[in-house]
């Protein structure tokens, strides 16, 4: 029974790992800062979920489960709040999200700072 | 009334589930600090709908469940996109009407979209919302509406 929980967290906490590694390969590889928060959020929701999952697993029941979902709680509260601030203070001070056109996609317009 | 039984009885759990320590003098001041805090929330005049939801409590759950299982999917399609490259991804900007009634249904909403990797609401004026789409499936799902028409139902 130890072994079987064992493995299925394990499981949850590689595939939350790979989710965090997708996540930062992302926000190097996405052209502008806009599409770079659609990397970041994927470390915020999966990454972290899956990770905290397989540590409640671990943990079993006790004192540390609650704690571990109020982590969970508030990191999606916290992590949905400051990309909403920081997409809006971006947007606010002038930089210009990079749009993709469907007929000339790739146009290769670089966003511009002001 | 309500607000305030409510409020109390959450932050003496939240207490009770972050201290583990159960003797009396412990729990004296868990009452204590309760009181504290509600004495000063009764204070800022926050104790209200907005800031204690009750009315969400039962409509929120089953939200949460659809949510979980989108925000899942949409993972899933977001990775995908990261490992394929630059090419994959198409991002637009467009605007969406909000057509909840309370201003927390329409957080509710936007924060939803935010929450959800491919969407990130980056305005928000009177009730419309101005969304980031990474690719064009992201914004089609959003545009079709159902995550709006969930919101509205959750609000009741």
């Amino acid at each position: 029974m130890e072994l079987v929980l064992d493995i299925i967290s394990w499981l949850f906490l590689l595939t939350g790992s790979f989710f965090c590694l997708t996540g930062a390969v992302g926000l190097l590889r996405f052209p502008d800062f806009f599409s770079r928060i659609h990397a970041a959020s994927l470390t915020d929701t999966l990454g972290a979920g899956l990770i905290l999952t397989g540590l409640m697993i671990q943990a079993g029941w006790g004192l540390v489960l609650p704690k571990l979902l109020l982590i969970l709680l508030f990191s999606f509260l916290a992590g949905t709040t400051a990309s909403h601030a920081m997409a809006k203070a971006a947007l606010k001070s002038g930089l210009k999200p990079l749009v993709v056109n469907k007929e000339e996609k790739q146009s290769g317009e670089k966003p511009s700072k002001s | 009334m309500r607000h305030k039984l409510a409020l109390s009885t959450l932050l003496s759990v939240f207490w009770l589930i972050n201290s583990g320590h159960y003797t009396p003098l412990i729990l004296f001041f868990m009452v204590v600090s309760t009181a504290f805090v509600l004495w000063l929330c009764h204070k800022m005049n926050i104790i209200d709908d907005e800031a204690q939801p009750l009315q969400l409590t039962f409509t929120i759950p089953g939200y949460w469940v659809w949510l979980i299982k989108e925000v899942v999917v949409a993972n899933i399609a977001v990775a995908r996109c990261v490992w394929q490259g630059r090419a994959s991804i198409s991002p637009s900007v467009f605007p969406v009407k909000a057509n909840q009634k309370s201003d927390i249904g329409k957080v509710i909403y936007a924060n939803s979209i935010t929450l959800t990797p491919g969407t990130v609401s980056i305005d928000f004026k009177d009730d419309e919302i101005t969304v980031h789409a990474l690719t064009s499936d992201s914004a089609a799902d959003l545009q079709s509406g159902e995550m709006d028409r969930r919101v509205c139902r959750v609000e009741g």
